[in-house]
This record gives C-alpha cells, structure tokens and sequence, in this order.
C-alpha cells in the first residue's frame, strides 16, 4: 500500500478525526522505525482504556513498532484484554469468536497471497494466553502444521485478564486464583516447545523488559514467516490489576521472570537461518 | 484435466438467456457445477455426511484450476473461521457443512452477517442428534434463523444449482453484502439424480469486486485502512450501545433491500400455484415435492388444494404468504423436522392462524410419503373416516 492511498484530499483534511490525520501525517507506514523510535511517531493512540502498567499494552506497542512492513500488515486478533490496544493501533485489525484466530489468519494470509501475489501482506496473530493456549491450541497448532504463512504472537498474562483474573493453561502450577482456588495443578503449556515440534521455523521467547530484544524476535518472525512458514513469538506480558502488584513494578517483574521460566530462547530452522543471513 | 477457458458473462446472462442442456447429475454434482461457473476465488472444506461429496468434487474443481486455493481444515469452526478470513481479504468465498458441523460452526454464523461478509455457504441438512442420525432433516435451519444470514432453501437439484449461483449476486450487491445459506435437505437431493437444465460451463459470474463493499477488505489496500471491523465492544457507554444497536438495524435493513434482488433472480421469495383453493400446502424444500404428490392424488378424488412453495426464509416472506393465504380456510404445513419452525414462521406472519395445521412432521431418518399430507389434509376438512 503506499501512503497515497490513505491521504486525504485537502478538501476534507480538517474534518477527518485527529487521530487519522496523526496517523497520515505521523504514522509508521514506510518509514521503517523500530522499538528505538518509540514516542517520536503514532503506533497507536494514546487513551487505550488499559489498566495503568498493563504488560499487555506495552507487549502490543512493542511488538507493533518493530513490524518491518507496517503499511502491508493486519493483525488478526481474539477477544480478551490485547484487543483494547490493538484496536486502536495503526492497522487493519480484526477480532472475530474467542480462540478462531490462526483459522482466520490462514484464510486472509491465503486469499491476500490469491489477490496480491506480487505483493507483501503480513499477516499477525496477537492475542493472549488464554485465546492460543486454551480454547484456540487446535486452531494454532493446525495452522503450524499446515505451514500457513503467518505469525503467531503471544501476550503472556498468564491468566484471563478481562474477564477478572482467572486461571490459564499459561498460569504457573501452585498459583492461587480465580477458578483454581486450590491453586492451579499443572505446569504452564509448553507453547514454546509446541511450536517447535509443529513445525515453526523461528520460535522466540522474550518479555517486555527486554525492548530490543522483544523488536528483533518479532521482527525475524514476521520476516521468516513471509518466506519460509509458520513462526511463533511468546511474550511476557505481566498483569499488575489481577496479580497484585503495584503498576511500576511491570518492568521489574518481567526482569525477575527473565532469571527464571521467561529467560530469552531462541529457535529457528536451518533454513530461517539462511534466509535471515542472507537477508543482511 | 485442466480447467476449461471460462469467458465472464453477466449474471442476467447466464441466470436467463444462455442456453441449458439437460444434465442428469445428483444434487451434490449440482452444487459443484454451480461453484465451477460462480468464479469462486477459494473453499475450505471439513467432511460430514451428507456433504461431503460435494466437497470433494469442488476439490476436484481446485486442482483442475477452476479455484485458485482449497484446503481441508481441522474442523467447522475452523473452516467458518477462515472462510470468513478469506472474505475479509476481498475474495469470493465457497464453503459447504451438515447439521452437527452447523451446530459446531454456529458462532461464526452471526459473525459474517455482523461483518458483512458476502459469503455463500451451501448446508446439507440432517438430523443433529440425539439420538444421533446422519438422515434428512431440516432442524439446523431453526438455529439460524435469527443469525442475520440470508437463508434460500431448495427444493431440488435444479433449485441448489440456481440458488447457490445467484446466492453470489444477491449476497454481492453492495445494498445487501450479507453471507447467504443455501439449503436443501440432505441425501434427498445431495444423493439422489435428477435432471438439472445447466447452462454451459465455459461461461463464469464477472470476479467479485471488493471495492464495491459497503465495509472495506481487509487488505491494506482498501482505505481508510485503520479499521476495526468488530466495532465497539470495548466502551461501556451509552454511545456505544446506541451504535451497536444501529449497526444491527442495518443488518436487518440490508436484508430487507435483498428482496428485491431475491424477486428478480430466484422470481420471487415464495411460488404460488393455485392461488384461489380452500386448502393450502405452504412448504419449503423436500417437502415441497412430497406436496406436489400429494395435491396431484387428492385432485383425482376432487379434493382441490393450492400449494405455497417458499423459497426465501430469510428474509421471510410474511407479506406475501400474508397476500396468498387471504382466502384459504385452512394451511397445512408439512416439515422435516420435529420442531416446526416453519410453522411457527407462517402462524406468526398471518392473520387467524388457527388456520394453520400443524405437520404432518418427520425426523429421526423417516421419509414423507404424500400419503400422510393427505390424511393431515381429510383430517382437517372432515372429510378422514
């Protein structure tokens, strides 16, 4: 898409909402920015109603300023907390039924590769633990099997957040929440292990204390994704409103967990790794 | 073999003025010959009986070129899911299921009319459990009622082909842009041969054009690009509620403008013959045929009976099956299925409805033979020993 195609005539530039006209003027598309340039461009508009230290939210911002083709990339999402940000990012976005997401991505990745072959779309699955984890592990699993072009990313919040706090497949076994009062009885889904054996080319693991890391790991995703297969990028995104802990210490826990189950992993295939070479 | 050179036509040609040639085919091949010649861009498909076949066959269509992407996928939410995917990207979509994959899919339903999503799905109707039964019925029909999708149902092999290719052109007006069920009731028609007049099939509906939507494709191309397709769930306001509210009226709004393309392609929602007779059969689908026996049988024992074939069932035809029955004295409404939706449809829209007798009924895999409309038809006008 060029930029052309979302700029108003001079007709009606003042009457378009402010947010549009930052998005034409100030936007991401074309201009290859990355987590480095945070605040000097509009990934997103600023009232997002997320809780103050919301993981999630820095997770989306992140991850949306390190797309490498903004301008050519919808995100295709589930509903739960991701989708207060990600609604109000600079980009096609589309959450339809809870858990459907790697299905509705395979379908769009395929009738854009049908309708623009000459073209470079991205297709971006971002969504929370619960959406691929629990009620969508089928759909995300087949999509790796079927090695559909596209990127799946996880928001790990370890829990439902919107719907008040309740136990995940990605909560930590012992912990003592909603819907496990008892304290959760199994480990965390190995997601990440998952997706290596289903056939992702490049696989990462990262949290939201590590910026340029987060920016890389998506980044290749999104890149090996276009050309070789499935890829899969799991985020920490910890959640200060249902695991108490004061909004300032976001950061902070997310570090901790970098010592512990979220230090930064790696995967890719052999052939990812030529193709991200030779991409140099 | 590859796929014939298909040269485009206009709908209005091909619907009404190309020549046809009788073909003797099952209902299945009937729904493949019309995807062959509806210029569909993709299908995923998911097996179930009674379905299955024509699933196959348009598979079959995909590896002849005459689609340009098929696949199977894991089950029918799936499908529904990334049928729908495929339409936000700006193609035309073509996907087929039965009664329990109906039932599994049932969330995306409400999601394409809520997109404006043009799909065309066709369903093979059968029984839904329990007990379980992969036999004929048409009980998934009522679950979809209100799920914003326009909904044809054919009463044979000749009315799915017909229906599922103009189900295209109705569903793509941008006036209407709404995904389209087409039904018929399984193995009746998807099993069985019948003569079916097609016109040729190296002509094709003009390719779908997004740019004529009233909702933008998903495909950063289309402006004003920063969309959220699925508005409005995130505010808990009043101005929230109030543009959610309007945004449904418009669903039900862009139903109401398909009539008229459903008047001009399918010739109307509802077919009357016999307008004027006491006794009225009102039916849709399989039961329409068993209907046409059964008036045929009571006309050689002088019993006269009119008879109300309906077409559309959503949008519903309540104005006209209102017009059709002002002078009957009594309405039989004979259904495949154990819940009478159909009737409960009539009794609603007309006037004095204790006029409507309700059934004869069948299920659970058992056939409609014209002898039990009769009996339900003497029954009511006193003239049953």
């Amino acid at each position: 898409m060029s930029l052309r195609a979302i700029t108003p005539v001079k007709e009606f530039e003042d009457i378009l909402p402010q947010e549009y006209k930052e998005l034409v003027n100030n936007g991401p598309y074309g201009k290859n920015k990355s987590v480095d340039d945070l605040g000097t461009f509009k990934e997103i508009i600023e009232q997002h109603p997320h809780c103050a230290g919301c993981g999630v939210s820095s997770g989306i911002r992140l991850a949306i300023a390190s797309l490498p083709n903004p301008e050519d990339s919808i995100v295709i999402g589930t509903p739960g907390c991701s989708f207060f940000a990600l609604s109000q990012s600079g980009l096609n976005y589309s959450n339809t039924a809870f858990g459907n997401q790697n299905s509705v991505a395979s379908g769009l990745k395929r009738m854009l590769k049908v309708r623009h072959p000459d073209k470079t779309k991205d297709v971006i699955v971002m969504v929370g633990d619960g959406g691929i984890a629990d009620i969508g592990l089928d759909m995300t699993l087949h999509s790796w099997f079927r090695r559909e072009n596209i990127t799946t990313i996880m928001l790990d919040n370890e829990l439902y957040g919107n719907t008040g706090g309740q136990e995940s497949g990605m909560t930590r076994k012992g912990t003592v929440i909603n819907m496990a009062p008892k304290g959760k009885n199994f480990e965390k889904i190995p997601v990440f292990e998952l997706a290596k054996t289903s056939g992702c080319d490049y696989v990462a693991k990262v949290t939201v204390a590590s910026l340029r890391k987060l920016g890389q790991a998506v980044r290749k995703a999104v890149l090996v994704a276009r050309e070789i297969g499935p890829t899969y990028v799991q985020i920490y995104t910890p959640c200060p409103t249902n695991m108490k802990f004061p909004p300032d210490h976001t950061v902070k826990i997310a570090k901790e967990a970098e010592k512990d189950i979220y230090s930064f992993e790696e995967y890719m295939s052999n052939e990812a790794a030529e193709y991200l070479k030779n991409l140099k | 073999m590859m796929a014939k050179e298909q040269c485009v036509k206009n709908p209005e040609y091909i619907f009404f003025e190309a020549p046809r040639e009788k073909a003797f085919i099952t209902g299945s091949e009937a729904v493949a010959e019309a995807v062959k010649r509806a210029n569909v861009d993709m299908a995923i498909a998911y097996p179930i009986t009674p379905q299955s076949e024509s699933m196959h066959l348009i598979g079959d269509l995909y590896a002849k070129g005459y689609l340009k992407d098929y696949y199977r996928a894991e089950n029918e939410f799936a499908v529904m899911a990334a049928i729908h995917g495929a339409s936000l990207g700006g193609g035309r979509v073509f996907t087929a299921t039965s009664g329990p994959g109906t039932l599994r899919a049932m969330e995306m339903f409400p999601v394409w009319a809520g997109s404006r999503q043009p799909i065309v799905s066709a369903f093979m109707c059968r029984g839904v459990s329990l007990p379980p039964s992969i036999q004929p019925e048409n009980i998934e029909m009522a679950f979809l009622l209100d799920t914003g999708m326009l909904m044809f149902h054919a009463e044979d092999a000749q009315d799915y082909f017909d229906m599922i290719l103009k189900a295209y052109v109705i569903a793509e007006q941008p006036e209407v842009h709404l995904p389209v069920g087409v039904f018929a009731d399984g193995f009746f028609v998807t099993h069985t041969r019948d003569l079916v007049m097609l016109p040729p099939d190296d002509i094709k509906l003009p390719e779908y054009d997004p740019k004529s939507a009233p909702v933008p494709a998903f495909d950063m191309e289309t402006p004003p690009i920063r969309v959220t397709r699925d508005p409005l769930l995130n505010k808990s306001n009043y101005t929230s509620y109030a543009a959610n509210a309007t945004w449904h009226q418009e669903i039900l709004a862009a139903a109401e403008r398909a009539k008229k393309h459903i008047d001009r392609y399918l010739g109307g929602m509802i077919e009357v013959t016999n307008p004027n007779a006491k006794v009225l059969i009102a039916a849709s689908g399989t039961a329409v045929s068993q209907s046409r026996e059964a008036i045929r049988a009571l006309e050689e024992e002088g019993i006269e009976v009119g008879l109300i074939k309906i077409k559309s069932i959503r949008p519903f035809p309540t104005q006209e099956i209102i017009k059709a029955t002002e002078k009957a004295d009594i309405i039989v409404v004979p259904e495949f299925n154990a819940g009478g939706w159909l009737c409960r449809e009539i009794k609603a829209a007309i006037d004095n409805n204790s006029r409507v007798i309700e059934g004869p009924r069948v299920y659970g895999g058992m056939t409609m033979p014209k002898e039990i409309i009769m009996n339900e038809i003497k029954k009511a006008i006193g003239k049953n020993k």
